[in-house]
């Protein structure tokens, strides 16, 4: 199992795009991938979830990756969180 | 049965005429009653769930595959995160699991379920996010909704009166497909969907009766009198009597009209009105037909299409106007281009906050040029028998004409280039429904094949009145001076420029009024399939002589009510028999 810290960077925050997008990738790999914030524990393939995640910038997340492709699916998840959502 | 006080009648709009005496049944949209029944079936509800998502995902496709363009990249993500949400594995495969182990309706557990998201949401600091549970809040609706409706199909097998706070096209498309047998809302007026409706499948209905559904219970019978507005709940045994001496009195009516069949609607002293149908559901043509009418005046495809999931393909209404042309040839009809509005394809959250002055009619077409086209090409290839027309609605400038045109002409040499046969003359006219158009007639004229008056919309734009605003629908008046000096003024350009003109508004439907229209100088009118029979016996009564001073006093009037009243007056001194004696004011 693979876990990471995240921050928000983009201005608008984990807004209903991203959500969508990050969702997209993970649906992708076989793995788990669970999301955490203030006490929740948010299934990262479930898109209804991730939109419950009130997430403004500079909070910050952790995010767990287990399963056969973690590796990569990490690898591109992390990715997209640095890039901050195509946004900067 | 117990001696019931007079407090058992109910007062409405008339807005469809008949009577029928059939037992009540409710229609409840109002969501925040959510079913808590338990169920015996769990492989039925998993599979009527199922279904509703499905169907919740064809809808959205359809509506945002118009809207997208419009919507800006916010709401366009917002719009995918919906359609994702009906996908989302998690979210299911918790609501299958639970249906199945709490043996509970699928709507409870659909609700119970999402609304734990929305708690969440709500819970939150961050205002966006309220927002963003009312989003859920759409898609959830969305998705019960969808569940009912199925419940609904399976559950009217008798003969019922439909009851409910308001109905919307789709609720009443729904409807006309089962055995309904009169309609009664609590809210709407004369040109409400019910209304139209209800005219066109020629069933009563009565509307704006307020409190209809608190009233009325399931299976309570129902005496409906289209004729005058009321609605009896549970009729005492002379109530009951009466209205059965009534509803006999009716049939003999009917079959006298009948016999009208194959006559011509002409005046005493021999002028001929064509007398054409308005077609809003496929189930329609069979009553028009029967009752003589002289074609289609108005087919308005956007209700035709209504059940379709997404928007019909070329090939789809290729196959349906072909259908109506073929039934109906030598007979023509008239098909009108969609009218769709902003209002039926935004997203609730984007929606304009005044539709009515908004994107729908032609504006929406030239926006949607490949539905728009399809459309066309499809007109067309219907035509080859030469009998089809096409009408372009909510037309308010010349520049929409000729951008109407050239897209036409477009379509025309792409047909000639395949090889397809169309009726190259096919006549294409425009509808006068916005006073900037009525004012431009003549300009119009060289420019279309005919001209067809759509009064309901004319008159709520000339008079600024929202025509399903309780408040203020006393105040849509279609004996207004002016709604009845602008079709003087539209009738006599149109008639100076040989253009022919017809009018296809519900202001034909009211007998009271044909006279006047007809004095006014049209050669045709375009009514519900049910009014054909009651307007040639009009017509066939009238002496041209003696409207001309009629509608010349009418035009001298300062109000509307010297207006009704002279219309009255003219209606009951000359036709006071027949259909008068189911009028009891």
């Amino acid at each position: 199992m693979i876990e990471k810290k995240v921050k928000i960077i983009n201005n608008a925050g984990l807004h209903t795009r991203p959500a969508a997008t990050i969702v997209k990738i993970a649906s992708k790999y076989k793995s788990e991938f669970f999301i955490f914030k203030d006490g929740m524990n948010i299934n990262g393939k479930s898109i209804i979830g991730v939109m419950t995640l009130a997430a403004a910038k500079g909070s910050e997340l952790k995010l767990t990756f287990d399963g056969e492709d973690e590796k990569e699916m990490a690898e591109e998840i992390l990715d997209y969180f640095n890039r901050g959502f195509d946004e900067l | 049965m117990k001696s019931k006080e007079k407090s058992n009648v109910y007062k409405g709009i008339a807005a469809a005429p008949g009577i029928a005496i059939k037992p009540a049944y409710l229609f409840k949209k109002d969501i925040e009653i959510i079913n808590n029944e338990s169920i015996a079936d769990i492989e039925e509800a998993i599979s009527s769930f199922n279904e509703a998502l499905e169907k919740s995902k064809n809808e959205l496709a359809k509506v945002f595959s118009l809207a997208v363009d419009k919507l800006g990249e916010k709401r366009a993500a917002l719009f995918e995160a919906q359609i994702m949400i009906l996908d989302d594995p998690i979210l299911i495969e918790k609501i299958v699991s639970r249906i199945a182990e709490e043996k509970m309706n699928p709507e409870f557990i659909v609700n119970d379920e999402i609304s734990k998201y929305q708690d969440l949401m709500i819970s939150s600091h961050e205002p966006y996010m309220k927002e963003r549970s009312q989003d859920i809040e759409d898609i959830k609706n969305r998705i019960i909704r969808n569940i009912r409706k199925k419940k609904w199909k399976s559950r009217i097998t008798e003969e019922v009166i439909v009851v409910s706070e308001s109905l919307t096209p789709a609720d009443t498309v729904l409807f006309s497909r089962m055995k309904v047998a009169g309609y009664i809302t609590n809210f709407g007026g004369l040109t409400s969907h019910a209304a139209i409706v209800a005219r066109s499948l020629d069933v009563p209905a009565v509307v704006g009766v307020h409190d209809a559904t608190e009233n009325i219970d399931d299976d309570d019978i129902l005496i409906i009198d289209g004729f005058n507005g009321i609605v009896i709940v549970n009729p005492t045994e002379e109530q009951l009597n009466e209205y059965k001496d009534k509803l006999e009195k009716l049939h003999q009516l009917d079959k006298e009209l009948a016999k009208l069949k194959d006559k011509k609607a002409i005046t005493k002293d021999g002028k001929v009105i064509n007398i054409f149908a308005n077609l809003d559901l496929s189930e329609e043509l069979e009553i028009i037909i029967q009752n003589g009418a002289e074609g289609i005046g108005l087919m308005r495809t956007e209700q035709i299409f209504q059940e379709y999931e997404s928007f019909p393909s070329e090939e789809q209404q290729t196959k349906v106007y072909t259908e109506f042309a073929e039934k109906l040839y030598p007979l023509p009809l008239t098909i009108r281009a969609f009218d769709i509005g902003g209002d039926k394809v935004l997203p609730v959250d984007v929606q304009e906050p005044n539709p009515m002055l908004g994107w729908r009619g032609i504006r929406f077409l030239l926006d949607n040029k490949e539905l728009f086209r399809s459309q066309i090409r499809a007109v067309l290839r219907a035509s080859k028998h030469k009998n089809v027309k096409f009408m372009i609605p909510m037309i308010s400038s010349f520049s929409e004409i000729i951008r109407a045109n050239e897209i036409i002409r477009e379509c025309k040499s792409e047909l000639t280039e395949e090889k397809i046969i169309f009726d190259n003359q096919i006549e294409i006219g425009i509808m006068i429904e916005v006073p900037s158009a009525a004012l431009l007639i003549k300009d119009f004229a060289a420019e279309v094949d005919f001209f067809s008056i759509g009064t309901n919309d004319l008159i709520q734009y000339m008079l600024a009145v929202d025509r399903g605003n309780d408040i203020v629908n006393s105040q849509y008046q279609e004996f207004h001076p002016a709604i009845i000096r602008t079709l003087d003024f539209i009738i006599k350009e149109a008639n100076k420029a040989g253009t022919r003109v017809t009018l296809c508004g519900e202001m034909a439907a009211d007998f009271r009024a044909i006279p006047l229209l007809v004095g006014l100088g049209l050669d045709s009118i375009s009514v519900s399939g049910a009014v054909i029979p009651y307007a040639k016996s009009i017509i066939r009564n009238l002496d041209y002589s003696q409207i001309n001073e009629f509608v010349a006093d009418c035009l001298k009037c300062k109000t509307e009510h010297e207006i009704h009243e002279k219309v009255n007056k003219f209606y009951f001194s000359n036709f006071g028999d027949s259909s008068h004696e189911f009028y009891s004011n």
